[in-house]
């Protein structure tokens, strides 16, 4: 496996704190890998994507991509917790967000938006407005823009978080799919840790004030997996104990 | 004919009713009040006479220029002042002095800058246009969804260009266009007061006719207004509609 991304040393701080969110987080991410990042709130871990997206700069560190740059694509892209669909774009202008700054002509930028909402179960969805889905075809829209400008890399902030119990498994066997058929690498971010243990390769813990990896697991089940399976629920059973003690210790949670 | 319909039909022909009787029943002396069966010869004389078409046409000239250089430039000003920091800070005080000044206040300075001139109607007509456009349109870009700019930025739309075309602009399209009809009327209101003092318009016909208390002529033009302000808004609300399709 070749890396895509690799984060040395990174800290992060908002604007006027004195202190910074995280630091020291060091960070490789392979092609084609799931990775899972857990912690309770204020922990950063929304941030920590913010960083990777270039949304904020950090304030320590170096984020070296080894990805190849071109203009019909973006090499890093973001899905968000809340769907943020614009309303006043039907579906499939939705899907175009990202395209519009890329080199791509108008065939082929069709033909990209067709392939990303076909790939999130919404083939015939183009033509609808934002406020005529249901939350869990508001986040699959927000997958499908995020996919139609290729990126090696999605970044993706609790994007289940807001869905029910049903809508968000359903959601998780999809982004599996997904992942599988593209090959995308995924960081994903949630606190939510039996998603965390059924999705990722590689799940890692964020804690402590300012924040650190406090523990990296690997999830090494076979997949596909089973929700119940031995080793999703070991690792599971580990990560949520060494939660509860970072919460005893006080540790910025 | 839907209910709604026929009982605004009926409050409309209520009120000519009672009006017409109240006017008839000699309590009142024609002059104070005349009675609506007398308008439209009126509206025929005023029309052949050609003053009719010639003073809505005067107004509606100096109508427009008030109004769209008045919403134009509320428009970028609030838009502007909500954009940058430091423009918002310069505004404070400055808006919160000149924005309770009524538009008529600036009467004396229409005509010393402009002269009794077309020019000086359309700049009254547009002082209070353009408030109304500055303070929405201000309102409206600052309520923009800061996750929404941040959406943006994240698929590389980060330019102040990409910024206000991608989401600033159309997400605030509807409380902008908003403040604009509401421009709208009150461009109306100012109209009659702003030729007042003289210039060829509808409210200098009405100041005539109020002085010879030909007061049926008043309520012709009283009329015109309304009708004016009815067809502007109802073609300004079609055109909104179509540009805000996409809300519910």
């Amino acid at each position: 496996m070749a890396a895509i991304v690799e984060l040395q040393g990174i800290a992060a701080t908002f604007p006027g704190a004195d202190k910074p969110v995280f630091s020291d987080i060091d960070l490789t991410i392979e092609r084609g890998e799931f990775v899972i990042v857990v912690g309770a709130s204020g922990a950063g871990k929304s941030t920590l994507l913010r960083v990777m997206a270039g949304l904020l700069a950090p304030s320590a560190g170096a984020i070296t991509h080894r990805i190849e740059t071109r203009p019909d694509r973006r090499e890093i892209s973001m899905v968000f917790q809340e769907a943020r669909l614009m309303p006043w774009r039907k579906v499939a202008d939705n899907v175009a967000l990202g395209l519009e700054g890329l080199t791509v002509s108008g065939t082929e930028r069709d033909q990209r938006i067709a392939d990303a909402l076909k790939l999130v179960g919404l083939a015939d969805y183009g033509d609808r407005w934002a406020h005529e889905l249901s939350g869990g075809q508001r986040q699959r829209v927000g997958i499908a823009r995020g996919l139609a400008v290729d990126p090696d890399l999605l970044l993706m902030d609790e994007p289940f978080g807001a869905l029910d119990a049903i809508t968000r498994q359903s959601l998780q066997d999809e982004l599996l799919r997904i992942w599988k058929e593209t090959g995308k690498s995924i960081l994903f971010v949630t606190h939510d840790i039996d998603e965390a243990v059924y999705l990722g390769d590689r799940v890692l813990l964020l804690g402590g004030a300012p924040a650190r990896v406090v523990r990296t697991y690997n999830v090494d089940a076979a997949r596909p997996r089973s929700r119940e399976g031995e080793e999703v629920g070991r690792v599971g059973a580990q990560v949520k104990a060494d939660l509860s003690t970072l919460f005893d210790e006080g540790g910025g949670i | 004919m839907s209910r709604r319909t026929l009982l605004g039909a009926g409050g409309l022909f209520a009120f000519l009713a009672i009006w017409e009787l109240v006017a008839r029943s000699g309590f009142i002396e024609a002059t104070l009040l005349p009675a609506p069966s007398r308008l439209p010869a009126t509206l025929v004389s005023e029309v052949s006479l050609g003053f009719w078409h010639q003073m809505v046409l005067a107004s509606l000239n100096h109508y427009l220029i008030g109004l769209v250089s008045g919403s134009l430039l509320g428009v970028l000003a609030g838009a502007a002042v909500a954009l940058f920091p430091n423009l918002d800070a310069v505004q404070s005080w400055l808006a919160r002095m000149l924005r309770p000044i009524p538009p008529l206040a600036w009467i004396p300075f229409a005509i010393i800058w402009f002269g009794i001139s077309e020019t000086a109607a359309a700049f009254i007509i547009g002082i209070g246009v353009f408030w109304i456009n500055y303070f929405t349109a201000y309102t409206a870009v600052r309520a923009v969804d800061p996750d929404l700019v941040e959406l943006a930025a994240s698929f590389g739309h980060r330019s102040l260009g990409a910024r206000l075309r991608k989401v600033i602009l159309p997400a605030a399209a509807p409380g902008i266009l908003s403040g604009m009809r509401a421009g709208l009327g009150q461009g109306w209101m100012t109209v009659v007061a702003a030729e007042l003092f003289g210039i060829t318009g509808i409210g200098q016909r009405m100041n005539e006719a109020a002085g010879l208390l030909a007061t049926e002529v008043v309520i012709v033009y009283m009329l015109t207004i309304a009708l004016l302000y009815g067809v502007s808004d109802m073609l300004f609300v079609k055109a909104q509609n179509r540009v805000l399709r996409w809300q519910r």
